[in-house]
């Protein structure tokens, strides 16, 4: 009697929400619908998404105790390696997980291109993939600055040096890049903005694109002799 | 349908759920414990700190001492400084007042002028008898005292700290 009524009440709170929201029909959507005949190698898009949060979520807790100035940036990441618990595997995931994340996306694009998925009419679903494997990249690249040692400073000091190697404008790229002529701290806050605000901005709404595309337009199937 | 005829559908359901919860509590249970870690942290101890050896100390003639306590927040160091004066009464081992150097007006630091047998704070000219009582000057209250100390069989004086 007792979980009788509250099924009904589960029930009752379910179908007002989806008569709002369309529950149903974006879970059809998004979780139920028809898939040609894939493989393995189709479920790299959800891989990618799935790194994308986790690498989200982890970032998000890092940030907690890690201090984007150049007094600092170096013992905070000591700090959260040695004296906060499980930081080391919080920090740990979101290192490894970047490294996934672009061989994941990058595989993905190899898949899409073998399979001739790009083709129409999923050419904008292609163009906006590009731009969000070029951003991963980005993610890494700035990412990379962050820990502050010298690791960090000589590959974005060289980085930095081979955007500036740009014809007519290099020099402007790499002071905009650096914040200035040199490599300093506005560097490394700059750097920090990017990676945690406008980098990931654009790359949700990217991925909001890109999957709204994908449900739009399903996934190809692959080709068979006869195409 | 039965449990034994699970469709390969609810299959996928289940073990897709089961993994999940898995990966979510594997995650959860640190995270929790990453964020609240520090609020679990001990304060700073207290502690006898040794300011010096009765070999060292005249009687009746002050001995200065200083001594410097850390505290440590994550990736930040602070360090404080302290100082005082041991008085010998007399020549029993325990017969000792240990006196605060620091001012009680502004807290700027007093030091022992021995021709006139006073404690002078430079900062507004503030003079203490040598018990710490205030004899000229703005001070409201006399030197502050430790009273918590100690003295072992080789003479070494000892002084509890339970601030910073």
């Amino acid at each position: 009697m007792h979980s009788i009524l509250r099924s009904t009440l589960w029930k009752k709170v379910y179908d007002w929400l989806d008569e709002r929201l369309g529950l149903q029909n974006l879970y059809a959507a998004v979780l139920d619908r028809p898939e040609p005949l894939g493989n393995w190698w189709n479920t790299l898009g959800s891989a990618s998404a799935f790194l994308f949060l986790l690498q989200g979520a982890t970032g998000i807790f890092l940030t907690v105790y890690y201090t984007p100035s150049p007094d600092h940036a170096y013992d905070s990441i000591q700090y959260i390696m040695e004296g906060v618990a499980f930081g080391w595997l919080i920090r740990g995931i979101h290192h490894w997980g970047a490294t996934l994340m672009v061989l994941v996306v990058f595989i993905h694009m190899l898949r899409v291109f073998a399979t001739a998925s790009f083709k129409y009419p999923r050419e904008l679903t292609w163009i906006v993939g590009i731009g969000l494997l070029l951003l991963t990249l980005g993610m890494g690249f700035t990412g990379y600055l962050l820990p502050w040692n010298q690791r960090a400073f000589w590959a974005t000091t060289v980085g930095t040096e081979i955007a500036g190697s740009v014809p007519f404008i290099g020099d402007f790229i790499l002071k905009a890049l650096r914040g200035g002529p040199d490599l300093s701290a506005l560097t490394l806050q700059r750097f920090f903005a990017a990676h945690i605000w406008m980098l990931p901005a654009l790359m949700a709404a990217l991925i909001g694109v890109h999957l709204y595309l994908v449900v739009r337009h399903g996934e190809s199937a692959h080709p068979d002799p006869e195409d | 349908m039965s449990p034994k005829e699970m469709s390969r559908r609810d299959f996928i359901k289940l073990t897709t759920a089961a993994t999940g919860g898995v990966m979510g509590v594997a995650l959860g249970v640190p995270i929790v414990a990453y964020l609240i870690h520090p609020a679990l942290r001990e304060g700073s101890k207290e502690d006898w700190i040794n300011i010096g050896n009765l070999k060292d100390m005249e009687v009746g003639k002050p001995f200065p001492f200083t001594f410097t306590r850390t505290r440590i927040n994550g990736w930040e160091r602070t360090s404080s400084s302290f100082g005082g004066f041991v008085i010998r009464k007399s020549e029993t081992p325990e017969d000792l007042l240990i006196l605060s150097s620091r001012c009680t007006h502004l807290a700027c630091r007093v030091h022992w002028v021995d021709e006139s047998g006073v404690f002078n704070c430079p900062c507004h000219d503030a003079q203490f008898g040598r018990e710490g009582e205030v004899l000229n000057g703005p001070p409201p209250r006399p030197l502050d005292r430790y009273t918590d100390f100690k003295v072992d069989a080789e003479g070494n004086v000892s002084i509890f700290i339970e601030e910073g």
